[in-house]
């Protein structure tokens, strides 16, 4: 079924390298080929896909989207249409993609204690940071969709925290789809270097503008240097018709810390790649997850953590509460490798189910090849504790009331670890919101 | 205050009471013993509106009103507390947000303007007194990792927030030391008044003699089958229940 939409994408690509002229002998262009390459070779995933059983991107992209038809401008896009997207309350620099492109008059990094950059102009003056890690993190051979990214980025991010820089405020990148006009899709793009003993915090927040159909294929790579700290948390709360697939690839050295905090109130489907890759001593990786999700929302985790060297963690804390006939998907992989001695690895993936129509696939995947080591893994899907239930209401507490309270406390765990108290209080609107309480 | 005529219960066909006849005045304490299996807790379940039981036949009138028509809280917003046998421990749910959201919910039930937070952490101050609980218990997850006898002082204390009119303590003794024991009975001791009753759910006599009973009655095979005072309480104590049990046997 999908040779069909697979050559309209290559098709879709000769397209987008006429309209370049010149820039097609750039850098970014020959790595923009190696991805249509690699992309010619994958083909979109077929649910026979072990990765994609489940989710159905392929469809999505050969139904809901018309490629044929010509590109729709962008609508303008002003700091009023932001402000619906924007957290209240938060101090951050901003940093806005309409459509996949960078919307400098939107964006907000005065006296910044990083450097922002378009990729395009670190691909020709800082050749050797572009070389070494464009496209060398998130690897496009073996995954169609981050190969559609790499072909058809248009030009991204490169944001550079240096050594021993503790960024004052957290980053946060606001990627709006304009589907206003007409269908959106758009490859956003970032590379994130926090260089040795830095520390900084990224939000990533997807949204729709208007009503049409939107299709946000993104790829952040992150890369830590010695010792530093990176705090990256992905927040989607999307309608039905807006579509997701991410990949976020983290590189870990030696006594780095990452934190991802990935959270999803809704969207048509919503996939969400996570891969760290932890080639260092004394790393800790925490991946902390929370999908809260009504209506025929479809959110799918993939994580990986490979652990590479010696005497690093890795903690993983999926949570997913699904009401009505939403669908979740959850994915974790852990690899210890022979070398990797002395790993403590957990994993953790916990459901609510509250209608007979929700669905969870929950697949934790650990492959241990050292034999020092402390893992562990466990999964767990139920129903609201009617025992509780009764409990509250026992104390004078109404159902509607006792139930919020019983599913906020068990997205406690994972809500915990957000630690911008503005994010906080958001995600905790958004929530009192969907339970019509106040908490 | 409450009057329970002819109350038949069962869970999943099952039944467990068989016409348990009972009233209860204000002022007035009431003690319901018996074996184990005869159907006590399952009193106190059906009082306080557990779903699982099925209410096949009887009444319960409570205040004027049918109790057995009303949703759980709003029996608890009437004023019947059901200190459980076993408190379920829910994390992530703190002591104090959880009761904040109880009295609220109650006070505005019963007419009575909302609590600010420091009202509210007022009455708590005098209340924690009573049943001798420490601020910092209250501060963590509801019951979570709490010891039996916190536990139980726990019901006590929510009891004293709730202010009752009627308080059934199902087996609230049981498992506790008698240290933790005198707390909790003291603590109940302190919240009686003449506008209040209270049924205590025993298996043991030991309760009765720090929560002394006007009544009581003993419960074999989901009835009622002899009621007296407290001297009745001392002579199970004495006896234990087969005498009862043999009595009943015979009769039937």
């Amino acid at each position: 079924m999908s040779n069909n939409i697979n050559q309209t994408l290559i098709n879709k690509f000769e397209e987008f390298e006429a309209s370049l002229n010149g820039a097609s002998t750039s850098a970014v262009h020959d790595i923009r080929k190696l991805g249509i390459k690699a992309f010619d070779q994958i083909g979109l995933p077929s649910l026979k896909h072990e990765e994609y059983k489940f989710t159905n991107l392929s469809k999505v992209l050969e139904k809901k989207f018309d490629w044929i038809a010509p590109h729709h401008e962008s609508t303008q896009i002003t700091l009023e249409t932001l402000a619906d997207f924007e957290i209240p309350n938060l101090d951050a620099y901003r940093i806005v993609f309409i459509n996949g492109e960078y919307a400098e008059e939107l964006s907000d990094h005065q006296n910044v204690k990083f450097t922002i950059s378009e990729l395009q102009n670190v691909a020709e003056a800082d050749t050797d940071i572009f070389e070494k890690h464009f496209g060398k993190h998130a690897t496009y051979e073996d995954d169609a969709f981050a190969a559609l990214n790499t072909a058809f980025v248009k030009n991204g991010t490169f944001i550079k925290v240096d050594k021993n820089v503790v960024v004052d405020k957290p980053i946060a990148i606001y990627n709006l789809s304009d589907a206003s006009a007409g269908e959106s899709v758009n490859y956003p793009r970032n590379l994130i270097l926090a260089d040795q003993s830095s520390q900084v915090s990224i939000i990533e927040l997807f949204g729709t503008i208007g009503n049409h159909n939107s299709l946000v294929n993104t790829v952040t790579e992150i890369v830590l240097g010695e010792n530093a700290i990176v705090d990256y948390y992905k927040i989607g709360n999307d309608a039905e018709n807006a579509y997701h697939v991410g990949m976020t690839q983290v590189y870990q050295p030696n006594n780095s810390t990452f934190t991802a905090n990935t959270i999803a109130f809704g969207g048509g489907i919503i996939r969400n790649n996570l891969q760290i890759k932890i080639d260092g001593e004394g790393c800790t990786a925490n991946m902390n997850g929370l999908y809260l999700l009504n209506g025929k929302s479809h959110v799918d985790n993939h994580t990986v953590v490979d652990h590479i060297r010696p005497n690093s963690e890795s903690n993983e804390l999926y949570k997913g509460i699904l009401d009505d006939s939403s669908k979740g998907v959850f994915n974790g992989k852990v690899f210890v490798r022979k070398e990797a001695q002395k790993t403590n690895a957990f994993q953790s993936n916990k459901n609510i189910l509250l209608t007979d129509d929700a669905v969870i696939n929950t697949k934790p995947q650990l492959e241990i090849w050292a034999d020092d080591v402390k893992c562990s893994h466990g999964c767990t899907t139920g129903q609201l504790d009617l025992d509780a239930m009764f409990y509250l209401q026992a104390r004078g507490i109404d159902k509607d009331k006792a139930k919020a309270m019983l599913l906020y406390a068990f997205a406690i765990d994972v809500l915990d670890n957000v630690k911008i108290e503005a994010l906080k209080d958001h995600l905790d609107q958004i929530i009192a919101k969907r339970f019509n309480q106040e908490f | 205050m409450l009057s329970i005529k002819n109350l038949q219960a069962s869970i999943e066909d099952k039944q467990i009471l068989k016409g348990i006849n009972l009233e209860v005045k204000p002022g007035e304490v009431h003690a319901i013993m018996g074996p184990n299996g005869s159907g006590k807790s399952t009193l106190a379940s059906v009082l306080a509106g557990r779903e699982d039981y099925t209410v096949t036949e009887g009444e319960v009138n409570f205040m004027g009103n049918d109790l057995l028509d009303m949703d759980p809280e709003i029996r608890a917003r009437e004023g019947i507390f059901l200190a459980f046998q076993y408190p379920i421990e829910i994390p992530g749910v703190s002591t104090t947000n959880f009761l904040k959201t109880a009295v609220n919910q109650v006070r505005e039930h019963r007419g009575l303007e909302k609590l600010d937070a420091v009202s509210f952490l007022k009455v708590m101050k005098e209340k924690m007194k009573m049943v001798e609980i420490d601020q910092a218990l209250l501060s963590r997850s509801l019951n979570e990792g709490f010891s039996g006898g916190e536990k139980k002082r726990n019901e006590i204390f929510q009891m004293a927030m709730l202010e009752p009119k009627l308080a059934i303590l199902d087996e609230t003794d049981s498992g506790l030391d008698i240290d933790a024991l005198k707390i909790v009975a003291n603590g109940v001791n302190l919240l009686k008044n003449k506008d209040n009753a209270t049924i205590v759910v025993t298996h043991y006599q030991r309760l009765l003699d720090y929560i002394v009973p006007d009544f009581v009655h003993v419960l074999y095979k989901g009835r009622i089958v002899k009621s007296g005072t407290k001297e009745l309480a001392l002579e199970l104590e004495e006896k234990g229940y087969d005498w009862i049990k043999e009595e009943v046997d015979a009769a039937v």
